[in-house]
């Protein structure tokens, strides 16, 4: 099995994979940072999204060797010295999640959002920027408050 | 209520978000066991058909494979099968007709996805690749998918139920409910499909099962919305070990909706599987793909309804008839769903005064249909809401004021089917709701859309439902194999802490903060000093687990009684510390006071000295702070309410937009509006995605799931919705201490007869079928616009 | 899904190379497609040469606009170049998936891989593109050969793709409700000579062009000068979501729309 190397959330980390390891089983199975997760399989619900070298993308849908190398942000590398980033901070306030399984997924997708539209976000491109995440839970009414405030903090 | 603070009403934002929004949840299939293999299950690609022959020769000499168990390994184990809960008697008298339903198929398999064998291997993919490689003969049988032909279908599915019906089940008075419509001055009539649902929690189900061969002791990791209900059936039904032998665990779920409450096939294979292998942990986690086959499903009703109506308008008489499918096999509680959860409900929000309703619940070559968020009550609501609103437009009366003129007004009302309602002000709803909803102004809305060339439709939905299940000796006396009541036990630390082990549990409700304000807001103690305990059958001794909008009315209640017992212990250990009186003794904000004195102990003083034990007679007043209780509710509650649906469609397209929807709901006293409000939400959601986006499709001809992943099964997206306006009345239910009802699953009930109320009313039809797509929209359109050329 | 041997060659040559010397290889750039197929089973190749070692990427205008085959589709959007030479390409491309398939998708392997329900194609074909590949050159017409089927090799790069730059262009699709593929999409084209190309896609086995479109929108370019032209039902798709007669439908609505947002 090849081994890689890539640093993830700050941290170099390296591990053996086969050529089929996703970059999401590389993140779950091998590092533990399971606060990725996978709610589908065919590349659609984005509960897997992650950072890669600054963009948001779906490791389930990368191989972890084809991400060698690569600057990978998890929801759990989000955090910086103990204080929360202000989406999710924002996704605590304003309710924007209920059994949690598409949260990290969609706090890493809203900081995405932030960084191509910028910090002032309204209702129509919020739910249009969200078209790659599912959630059950919610119906989004106070995710979409959330995404907004939470850029507005950024 | 207070609206700041920690307390009852207050919007005290989640203790629970914290580990979900870094990452740090811990669902199932975030957790692994040391030694722990990997199960993947074979399953079955025909609809029905015999097993002819297995051979797994081929397969078990595969890389990593560790052992493959088939229907016949079960058997040999006098594993039991699969139980349906609830026994339902045919209008005839005969029982329900239940046939064999084993954790591993038997001879036969009845849907696509049905489990056939298990391959446990040293990796999730050594798992998959040697389950492609057991040699599976099937003898193809026929098949029917479709509950609407299903009865007397050539494709027998159980010889238990040779025309593939399970019951034939009435309630009401049939001969009254006649009498009603021969004297009627008007009778309205609808055909209705509510049509067939997959739940799609986002978590995919998952399992772990292990055991110790040391103590000869079983742990199960499962995603259930009730482990101990799960414990209780693997050791009553399925045999595989007593309580005291199997621990169940239901970790963070990544929600429910209904679907994981039963009790199903992997859990319990994987559990057993372990000892055939040597105790080794044996980890399953569904792909999003196998959920889709192999999840329980919900509605799938086919309906005939009729309404009778009187000269001035009143109603008089309702007559609904509903083939049920129950899919292949009778799930956990399939059978309860349209029958006691369902017909039960069918006055509505209105004082009908006969009723009478028979239920076919059918066999078909599909996954099993059990609870979904609702479970019954939005199908009862899709068609009280769907013919009230048809016979207003017959009777050309505004179609609120029909339903203002049917309205139940005095209370308690018993209708002609069963259920008592105890509380409610559907009038003070309805007009919040016209307001908000700006109903007046509507017409000007309609006539700006017609100028842009697009149909703008209002559709009303005054449900009622019944939650906070359930009293056990009237739902016993109905068939139910188990009691519905909730316990907790209050631990309070001799610091003063509190810890609460309940048996509710949560996946998305967020009890760990509501329950924690029941908690600071009676011993008036810090929230964060509060500690939820759930979903571990080793840590609660027991619980019916959450679901049926059941965790305020029964769970916290039951906590609200042990906290009784909590305050009533601690202030006989403050009046013999202060040396007063029991009956002296006052409790306030967190303070013993002893009445015309000014002494005073802080809770946390009072907590210590329970345990420090030095200050009194412990022949008189044992030590400790621990209290326990079990509540079991004299009555369901009813919360209830008027949702309004505005869409605007486009003709070229046959898109639906749902331009605005006002939701006003009665759930009595609220603990966090900010929760309750996100029940609403996600509920309406559900209930936007079953009306227009969401349907499960199974080919008839092939009896394949065509709807088998997101390709294919449109789950509402957030450009799919809009924000929602919503607002409260409040009549508190009598029946339980905090005067609350259930939030859970109003949203979901409602909606899909608000939307389809306000599409048929934009189209100017008497009915569109769900979930009504562009296609199915522009379809509509095509012989009107024909007819307009 | 099945195991695979990996490379990432640097070079156009290498990929080559080594897709000549695998058993049964498999091209991959931002494996959009790909890799669900591979998920599902519904693949099984030997080798995966994944191409997105070669830095092949970037959006050049001049005479024509050249865009490399391993340009993501959000860089495709972004470009500002494109949004001023062919608008219609870029709000295309702004409309493919989800972000997070535009932020790893490509254009070579979108068009490559010809999925009768990708956007690409239909700018391909409606703008008259010409495909780069490490051995020639080959016009859009004659590239699309049907469903997920290409004029391309086996060993065949899709080194980049070439557009010319019209008068106007516009791109209007209807999602498919729950893939959010296009179930019908229309790009209209009105080129420097005047002339009009109209593409669709999602509508049948491979991208397609109709000429009784392009003809009235040559003489009368707006969506008036549609009223009353259809596409035959005859051999559109018919599943599940849409029926042939109402992908055929979409399709003149879809043309109006893209009319309408040419510029």
């Amino acid at each position: 099995m090849p081994a890689i190397s890539m640093k993830v959330n700050g941290q170099a980390v390296c591990g053996e994979v086969e050529g089929r390891t996703l970059l999401v089983e590389f993140l779950r199975d091998k590092l533990g940072l399971t606060g990725t997760h996978v709610g589908c399989d065919t590349s659609q619900c984005g509960a897997c999204v992650v950072e890669v070298n600054g963009k948001a993308v779906k490791s389930c849908t990368a191989l972890a060797i084809s991400c060698a190398d690569a600057d990978v942000t998890t929801i759990e590398g989000l955090a910086q010295n103990g204080k929360l980033h202000p989406m999710q901070e924002a996704f605590r306030e304003h309710h924007g999640l209920q059994c949690g399984f598409c949260t990290p997924g969609m706090i890493m997708a809203a900081v995405d959002i932030v960084k191509r539209k910028g910090k002032s976000l309204d209702e129509d491109t919020i739910r249009h920027e969200l078209e790659g995440n599912i959630c059950r839970c919610t119906g989004y009414h106070n995710i979409v408050a959330a995404v907004k405030a939470g850029a507005a903090n950024m | 209520m207070s609206d700041t603070g920690t307390g009852i009403g207050a919007r005290v934002k989640r203790k629970e978000d914290q580990r979900f929004i870094t990452g740090k949840g811990n669902y199932t299939d975030d957790i692994n066991l040391p030694k722990q293999t990997w199960a993947y299950f074979v399953r079955s690609p025909h609809a029905h058909a015999t097993i002819t022959s297995i051979d797994a020769s081929a397969a078990k000499k595969m890389p990593g494979v560790v052992g493959i168990f088939t229907g016949d390994d079960v058997a040999e184990d006098k594993i039991g099968g699969l139980i349906c809960g609830w026994m339902i008697h045919s209008k005839d008298g005969s029982p329900m007709k239940a046939g064999p339903h084993p954790i591993l198929a038997v001879g036969k398999v009845r849907y696509v996805g049905d489990h056939v064998a298990v391959v446990v291997a040293e990796t999730k993919d050594q798992a998959k690749a040697a389950a492609a490689a057991v040699q599976v003969d099937y003898d193809v049988l026929p098949h029917v998918v479709d509950v609407a032909h299903a009865m007397g279908h050539k494709a027998q599915i159980h010889d238990a139920a040779p025309d593939n019906r399970v019951f034939n089940w009435s309630i009401g008075d049939e001969a009254a409910t006649d009498a009603a419509f021969k004297s009627a001055a008007h009778v309205t009539k609808i055909d209705l499909v509510n049509n067939r649902l997959i739940p799609n929690a986002m978590e995919p189900r998952a399992a772990i099962g292990s055991y110790d061969s040391g103590m000869d002791h079983y742990t199960l990791y499962t995603t259930s919305q009730n482990p101990h209900v799960a414990r209780l059936v693997i050791s009553a039904f399925h045999g595989l070990a007593p309580e005291h032998k199997l621990r169940v665990i239901a970790p963070d779920v990544g929600g429910g909706f209904g679907s994981k409450i039963f009790i199903y096939a992997e859990e319990v294979v994987c559990v057993w599987a372990s000892k055939r292998i040597g105790g080794r942990p044996i980890k399953w986690t569904a792909e999003r793909s196998e959920s889709f086959l192999a999840d329980a499903h919900g509605r799938d009703h086919v309906t005939h309804a009729e309404m009778a109506t009187d000269a001035n308008g009143k109603i008089t008489g309702f007559k609904v008839h509903t083939k049920a499918a129950m899919g292949a096999y009778l799930s956990t509680f399939a059978s309860c769903v349209p029958t006691y959860l369902y017909a039960t409900l069918l006055s509505g929000q209105y004082a009908i005064p006969n009723i009478y309703a028979e239920v076919d619940a059918i066999y078909t070559n599909t996954a099993p249909v059990d609870a979904y968020r609702g479970a019954g009550r939005p199908e009862a609501t899709y068609v009280v809401e769907r013919i009230v609103e048809t016979a207003a437009r017959e009777l050309k009366m505004d179609p609120a004021e029909f339903r203002r003129k049917n309205f139940v007004t005095q209370f308690p009302h018993q209708t002609p089917v069963i259920m008592c309602y105890d509380a409610g002000d559907y009038s003070a709803a309805l007009d919040k709701a016209l307001d908000i909803a700006e109903y007046k102004s509507f017409p000007e809305r309609k006539a700006a859309s017609a100028k842009k060339g697009k149909l703008r439709g209002i559709g009303f939905s005054a449900y009622i439902e019944a939650c906070g299940i359930a009293p056990s000796a009237a739902i016993g006396s109905l068939g139910a194999g188990v009691g519905l009541w909730e316990s907790a036990e209050v631990r309070v630390n001799p610091v003063g802490t509190v810890e609460v082990l309940t048996g509710s549990h949560s996946h998305g409700q967020g009890h760990e903060t509501t329950f924690a304000q029941l908690v600071s807001d009676r011993l008036g103690i810090d929230i964060n000093n509060v500690a939820i305990v759930h979903g571990d059958t080793d840590k609660v001794q027991f619980g019916m687990g959450t679901y049926g909008s059941r965790s305020g009315a029964v769970g916290m209640t039951a906590i609200s009684k042990a906290l009784d017992k909590i305050e009533a212990k601690a202030k006989r250990v403050a009046a013999a510390v202060m040396e007063a009186s029991a009956d002296d003794v006052e409790f306030k904000n967190g303070t013993f006071t002893v009445k015309g004195t000014d002494k005073k102990m802080a809770f946390g003083e009072v907590a210590l000295s329970a345990y420090v034990a030095h200050k009194f007679n412990s022949a008189e007043i044992e030590p400790g702070l621990k209290e326990s209780a079990f509540h079991d509710p004299s009555n369901f509650v009813f919360p209830a309410g008027v949702h309004i649906a505005e869409v605007e469609i486009d003709p070229d397209t046959g898109v639906t937009e749902v331009s605005s929807y006002t939701a006003v709901d009665d759930f009595g006293n609220v603990i966090n509006p900010m929760i309750v409000e996100g029940q609403v939400h996600g509920g309406i959601v559900q209930g936007i995605g079953q009306a227009l986006a969401e349907g499960c499709v199974y080919d008839a001809e092939s009896g394949q799931l065509l709807t088998g992943s997101y390709m294919d099964y449109q789950m509402p997206r957030a450009a799919n919705v809009p924000s929602f306006k919503l607002g409260f009345t409040c009549t508190p239910c009598p029946s339980n201490p905090l005067g609350m009802k259930g939030c859970g699953e109003a949203g979901a009930i409602a909606s899909p007869a608000a939307i389809m109320n306000a599409v048929t009313n934009a189209l100017d039809v008497k009915d569109v079928p769900m979930p009504a797509t562009p296609h199915v929209i522009w379809k509509t359109l095509q012989p009107m616009k024909k007819a307009a050329e | 899904m099945e195991n695979f041997n990996y490379h990432r060659p640097a070079t156009t040559a290498d990929a080559v190379k080594a897709m000549k010397s695998a058993g049964d290889g498999k091209f991959m750039s931002g494996g959009m497609t790909l890799i669900p197929t591979l998920k599902q089973g519904l693949a099984s190749p030997s080798d995966i040469i994944d191409l997105s070692g070669i830095k092949n990427s970037g959006v050049s205008v001049g005479a024509t606009v050249v865009i490399k085959g391993g340009t993501t589709h959000a860089d495709v959007a972004g470009s500002a170049d494109l949004k001023k030479a062919i608008p219609g390409l870029a709000a295309l491309a702004g409309g493919i998936g989800d972000p997070h398939v535009r932020h790893r998708g490509t254009i070579g392997g979108s068009v490559a891989n010809n999925d009768p329900a990708a956007d690409y194609p239909s700018a391909c074909l409606g703008l008259g593109a010409t495909i780069h590949t490490s051995s020639r050159k080959i016009a859009a017409d004659d590239f699309f050969t049907g469903m997920f089927s290409t004029a391309l090799e086996d060993a065949e790069v899709l080194e980049a793709i070439e557009f010319p730059i019209p008068k106007v262009s516009g791109y209007a699709k209807f999602p498919n409700p729950a893939s959010l593929y296009a179930m019908v999409g229309v790009f209209v084209a009105q080129l420097a000579d005047g002339s009009v190309r109209v593409a669709v896609t999602g509508a049948g086995a491979g991208v397609f062009r109709v000429p009784e479109m392009e003809a009235v929108l040559a003489k009368n370019f707006s969506a008036a000068a549609l009223n009353g032209i259809a596409v035959a039902s005859k051999n559109l798709n018919v599943d599940m979501h849409a029926s042939a007669e109402y992908r055929a439908h979409l399709i003149t609505v879809m043309a109006k729309r893209a009319v309408e947002a040419a510029k």
